[in-house]
C-alpha cells in the first residue's frame, strides 16, 4: 500500500484532537519571553544552566564553580521564578480563577507514575548539561539562530525521546 | 556584575513570566502532552517550538544584524553559538531518553510546579541528581586530567 492511500485516514482531528491555536499561542509566548531577555541584555536565555549554576550555591565541585555559572546564577533564579510564576498566573488567574472554583479544583496533577519521572528527570539533568542545552536553548535558541551543533542535538533527542516513548507505550506501561 | 543596570533583574524576571505564561499556555506543563507527541496521538507539540521558533529567529536574527548593543548590558548582539563535540550528541540522546521516559524537560517542569503539579518536584529533584552526577563526574575527571598535566 503506498503512502498516498494511506493518506486520508489520517484526519487533522486525530493529528490534533486539542486543535493547535493553544500550541502556537504558547510557543509564542515562550519566544516573546526569550525575545524580551535577548532585547534588554543580549543573553540567549535556556532554562537547563539553572540546574548548574544554582548547585554553584551549595556545591564546591569544580565544574559548577566555573565563572560563567557564578555570574549567571542570581539571574537565573529570578528567571525561573518568573517561569514558575507566570504559569501560575495564566493557569489560576486567566484559564482557571481560583476564586471561582477554588485551589483543588484549579490545580492540575499528572498520573506519569513517581519512577519515570526520577528516572526520566534524571537523564535529562545528565543529558540536558553533557549535551549543552534543552528545549529551550537548543530547541528554541539555536534551532532559531540557525546552530547546527544545536540542529544536531535535537534532532537526536526527538528522535530517541519518539523511540522511547514508543518502547514504553508498547510495554504497556500506562500512564 | 556590579555595573548592571537597575533594570536588569527586573526585565530578566518579565522575560521569566513570559516564558512560563507560554507553557502554560501551550499546556507544555503536562508530561502527558509531550509524551502524546512522542506516541504520535497529538502533534501539537510541534507547533509549539515551530511559534516559538519563529519569534527567537525574527528577534535574534534581526537584532544581530543590527551591528547595535543591548540597552541592559552594553553587550554586543550576536548568535552565541555553541561548539559541536561527541557531548552534544551523547547528551542529546541521554536527554532522549529521559524525556521520552517521562515528558519532562527542565522550562516546563519548572512551569509545572506554577501550576500546581505538585509530583513534578520529583522530576525537579531527579533533574538536579543528574546534573550533579554529570558536574560531580566532570569535576573528577578534570582533576584527573590536571594531575597527568602536573606529572608530564
Amino acid at each position: 500500500m503506498s503512502a498516498l492511500e494511506l493518506l486520508p485516514l489520517v484526519t487533522y482531528g486525530e493529528l490534533f484532537p486539542e486543535g493547535i491555536t493553544r500550541y502556537a499561542v504558547g510557543g509564542a509566548f515562550i519566544g516573546l519571553g526569550i525575545a524580551v531577555v535577548y532585547l534588554g541584555t543580549a543573553i540567549i536565555a535556556g532554562a537547563s544552566t539553572f540546574l548548574e549554576t544554582t548547585l554553584s550555591y551549595v556545591s564546591n565541585q569544580s565544574r559548577f564553580q566555573q565563572s560563567r555559572f557564578l555570574a549567571s546564577r542570581d539571574w537565573r533564579v529570578v528567571f525561573t521564578a518568573g517561569i514558575v510564576l507566570g504559569a501560575a498566573g495564566y493557569w489560576f488567574l486567566i484559564l482557571n480563577p481560583v476564586w471561582e472554583v477554588g485551589f483543588e479544583a484549579a490545580a492540575w496533577q499528572t498520573d506519569v507514575q513517581l519512577w519515570r519521572l526520577l528516572a526520566g528527570g534524571f537523564l535529562v539533568g545528565v543529558g540536558t548539561r553533557l549535551g549543552k542545552g534543552c528545549t529551550s536553548g537548543h530547541g528554541v535558541c539555536g534551532v532559531g539562530s540557525f546552530s547546527q551543533t544545536s540542529i544536531v542535538n535535537v534532532a537526536t533527542f526527538v528522535l530517541v525521546a519518539i523511540g522511547t516513548a514508543q518502547v514504553v507505550m508498547a510495554m504497556g506501561v500506562q500512564p | 556584575m556590579s555595573d548592571q543596570s537597575p533594570l536588569f533583574m527586573p526585565l530578566i524576571f518579565v522575560g521569566g513570566l513570559l516564558f512560563g505564561v507560554g507553557l502554560a499556555v501551550s499546556h507544555m506543563t503536562h508530561p502527558e502532552v509531550v509524551l502524546a507527541f512522542l506516541q504520535f496521538s497529538d502533534l501539537g507539540l510541534a507547533f509549539v517550538m515551530g511559534g516559538a521558533g519563529v519569534v527567537t529567529m525574527i528577534v535574534i536574527g534581526i537584532a544581530s544584524r543590527s551591528g547595535r548593543v543591548a540597552p541592559l548590558t552594553g553587550t554586543p548582539y550576536g548568535r552565541r553559538l555553541k561548539s559541536m563535540d561527541r557531548n552534544v550528541l551523547y547528551g542529546g540522546t541521554i536527554f532522549g531518553v529521559g524525556w521520552g521516559l517521562s515528558g519532562i524537560c527542565p522550562g516546563a517542569a519548572y512551569a509545572s510546579v506554577g501550576v500546581g503539579n505538585y509530583p513534578i518536584l520529583v522530576a525537579i529533584a531527579g533533574m538536579f541528581l543528574g546534573a550533579y552526577a554529570q558536574g560531580y563526574w566532570r569535576s573528577a575527571r578534570a582533576a584527573d586530567r590536571a594531575d597527568v598535566a602536573a606529572g608530564d
